[in-house]
């Protein structure tokens, strides 16, 4: 890292990282893989730092059990991973879902299936955060785009594992994690609110089991068993049923709050730009082109991911006349879009590259042309 | 007066869900007395377990419990010990939880020497999930999944633990509660990791297809054959066959315990990241005043 004029220039994934330390994470334990491992890196060196602690664990699924051991413990904790990695830990990410322990997961996709693509951006585990472990349960997952929004959003999810009482995802790309970037870093005001654990009794609410950490006297018994509110195993269908409900719920209820989206020259647009992550930055580019050219298109970019914005994906789509949806796959996004626009009749144009190369601003421009002229 | 179980156990979870006659209700209640003889507050100590039988443990027992996912039981241990290191951590598992989907978890906590007992209730079996064989199911067990005699080779679990760098390692069985409470409660105030194989009866999934259907006469016939180490040191190959040795196997108490090792790492690191801002501020000081 490097600092000059109040800006500094950090590689992506070390941003992550230090955004992890100002939002107060004092427990890291990962698993080395490609492009997520400096985060591992960064915090290795840092964490003892301020009394933190780093370990390496001997394969994923560890690492992930070893983030809900430390949170169930006091710490805020965090992993960092990638699509091969995400695919193990998810059998103790659907633990943390069902015992509700907080902890933050950063996911710095590759491409895939399989081992694919270790060193190339993709954006191919958005489904699999959403729906890779078994089970009925709600998700929140951020998928920022520029390094400060980066940075402000690690911070937020810290918080919003607190405040909701579930693992967090972070997801970005290899091109946000290997971009070293001039930015500056937030303010407080900026960062959100940074409090320590104890300081969510809101949370208590959001907690289906008993809202407490190990070794503050209360002999908690916390299981992944389908539990009661006390938190003893049940198989009482009425109490099981009531449970997931709490689960799933206590997000979609909490979406107003928890929703956060960019928008860009939307107020007049006709072609909305649906994208996300890091193709956002190249449709920044076209749509900046494309209004010289006097086409009308705007960008609508969801910072959270999940829950979806639905509904003001919906309001959007019945504003403009065509809808553009660049990503680093093939179409998870604009599925979304599809199921969110329901049976409004607007036209979707895909951009999609899955080859493990960025998107271009020329063809994000070329497919707003294309959406101009068939409007 | 015999010893008063009821202030560590949870009433609100009874009646438990082990068979009669099973051997997990012996080897809890040499636990509990077992931490009870080392002075530990309840408050301060935490009980790990995975998935199977064995694991349905802390749910009984009246402390921090955590009931994890099949075999990760250690890593969720790692995790609460390295954030609270003064605290006591046990995990309680099974065979199969512990030395199958669980094996990698093992060795590596061995290797790390992190300061958590492990107490592996071994019975040979998979009960819960029906009586399969397990990677401690003597060859030709007859199991729900080897029907003409189990193929595999059994792991052992002691050697495979001091193989590996646990730092005490000892052996019971279920037919003398007084001795595994005494190897327990040794293996608890071990600063490091420790690996109790406790040798222990199923009747139910194991004894039922290989000719041991009666529980008091299982844990008699796993009685006769442990043979206390010394006396094992002595014993031909011949002789060794279908017994194993009982007591501390292996004891080491030079290895650095992880957790202690680690607040050496962040005392220097603290220390040289003080040394740094220092450095910093002096430097800023001493730059000249730029006009704007």
């Amino acid at each position: 890292m490097s600092q000059t004029n109040g800006r500094e220039f950090w590689p992506g994934n070390e941003l992550i990282a230090e955004a992890a330390i100002r939002a107060g994470c004092t427990f890291f334990a990962g698993y080395p893989i490609t492009p997520s491992s400096e985060i591992a890196a960064h915090l290795a060196l840092r964490l003892p730092q301020i009394g933190g602690t780093f370990i390496q664990m001997e394969d994923e699924i560890a690492a992930m059990g070893a983030v809900i051991g430390a949170s169930l413990a006091g710490a805020k904790a965090l992993t960092a991973t990638s699509g091969p990695g995400l695919s193990l830990k998810q059998e103790n990410i659907g633990f943390a879902m069902m015992a509700e322990v907080p902890c933050v997961i950063i996911d710095v996709q590759r491409g895939g299936p399989s081992t694919g693509l270790p060193t190339a951006p993709a954006q191919s585990d958005i489904m699999q955060a959403r729906w890779g472990t078994h089970g009925d349960h709600s998700v929140i997952a951020l998928t920022p785009t520029w390094p400060h929004e980066v940075y402000v959003e690690t911070v937020r999810a810290f918080h919003l594992a607190e405040l909701y009482r579930t693992p967090v995802y972070v997801m970005v790309d290899e091109i946000i994690a290997h971009t070293t970037e001039s930015f500056r870093i937030p303010t407080d005001e900026e960062c959100g609110i940074i409090k320590p654990r104890s300081e969510y009794p809101e949370a208590r609410v959001n907690s289906w089991r008993p809202f407490c950490d190990y070794f503050q006297g209360k002999h908690l018994h916390i299981t992944g068993l389908a539990h009661t509110k006390e938190g003893y195993p049940t198989t009482n269908p009425a109490i099981v049923h009531k449970s997931i409900e709490h689960l799933v719920y206590k997000i979609v209820d909490a979406q107003p709050q928890i929703e956060r989206n960019f928008e860009f020259m939307l107020d007049d647009a006709e072609i909305a730009v649906i994208t996300f992550g890091s193709p956002g930055r190249a449709s920044r580019e076209a749509v900046l082109r494309a209004r010289e050219m006097g086409i009308k298109a705007g960008i609508f970019r969801p910072i959270t991911f999940w829950p979806f914005p639905v509904q003001t994906i919906r309001d959007l789509v019945d504003r403009v006349k065509a809808v553009v949806v660049p990503e680093l796959n093939l179409g998870m996004l604009a599925l979304q879009v599809e199921k969110s626009a329901m049976r409004r009749e607007v036209l979707i144009h895909r951009v999609n590259e899955v080859g493990g190369i960025a998107i271009e601003p020329d063809r994000v421009l070329a497919t707003i042309e294309e959406a101009q002229r068939g409007i | 007066m015999g010893f008063d179980y009821s202030p560590w156990l949870r009433p609100e979870m009874m009646p438990n869900i082990w068979c009669p006659g099973c051997g997990v209700g012996i080897i809890v209640k040499s636990f509990i007395r077992a931490v009870e003889g080392c002075g530990w507050n309840r408050d301060d100590t935490a009980l790990v377990s995975g998935i199977g039988c064995t694991s349905r443990a802390p749910g009984y027992v009246d402390m921090n419990t955590l009931h994890t996912t099949h075999g990760r039981a250690l890593t969720f241990a790692t995790g609460i010990k390295l954030v609270a290191p003064d605290k006591n951590v046990a995990v309680i598992s099974g065979d199969g939880d512990a030395a199958a989907i669980g094996g990698n978890h093992l060795i590596h906590s061995c290797r790390r020497n992190i300061d958590i007992t492990l107490v592996i209730v071994n019975n040979g079996i998979y009960g819960m999930t029906g009586g399969q064989y397990s990677p401690t199911s003597p060859s030709e067990t007859r199991a729900a999944t080897s029907p003409y005699g189990n193929l595999d080779q059994a792991f052992d679990l002691c050697n495979l633990s001091i193989a590996a760098g646990a730092t005490y390692v000892a052996r019971g069985h279920v037919a003398n509660a007084v001795f595994l409470e005494r190897l327990i409660k040794n293996g608890l105030q071990h600063k490091g990791f420790a690996v109790i194989e406790v040798m222990a009866n199923c009747h139910t999934q194991y004894g039922r297809r290989n000719r041991h259907p009666d529980p008091a006469e299982l844990i008699q016939f796993i009685g006769s054959r442990a043979v206390p180490a010394a006396a094992w040191a002595k014993l031909s190959v011949e002789e060794r066959s279908d017994k194993f040795p009982v007591g501390v196997l292996h004891k080491d108490t030079v290895k650095p315990e992880y957790t202690a090792a680690y607040r050496q790492i962040q005392e220097r690191a603290m220390e040289r990241a003080r040394q740094t801002a220092e450095k910093h501020a002096e430097k800023e000081k001493s730059k000249p005043v730029t006009q704007a």
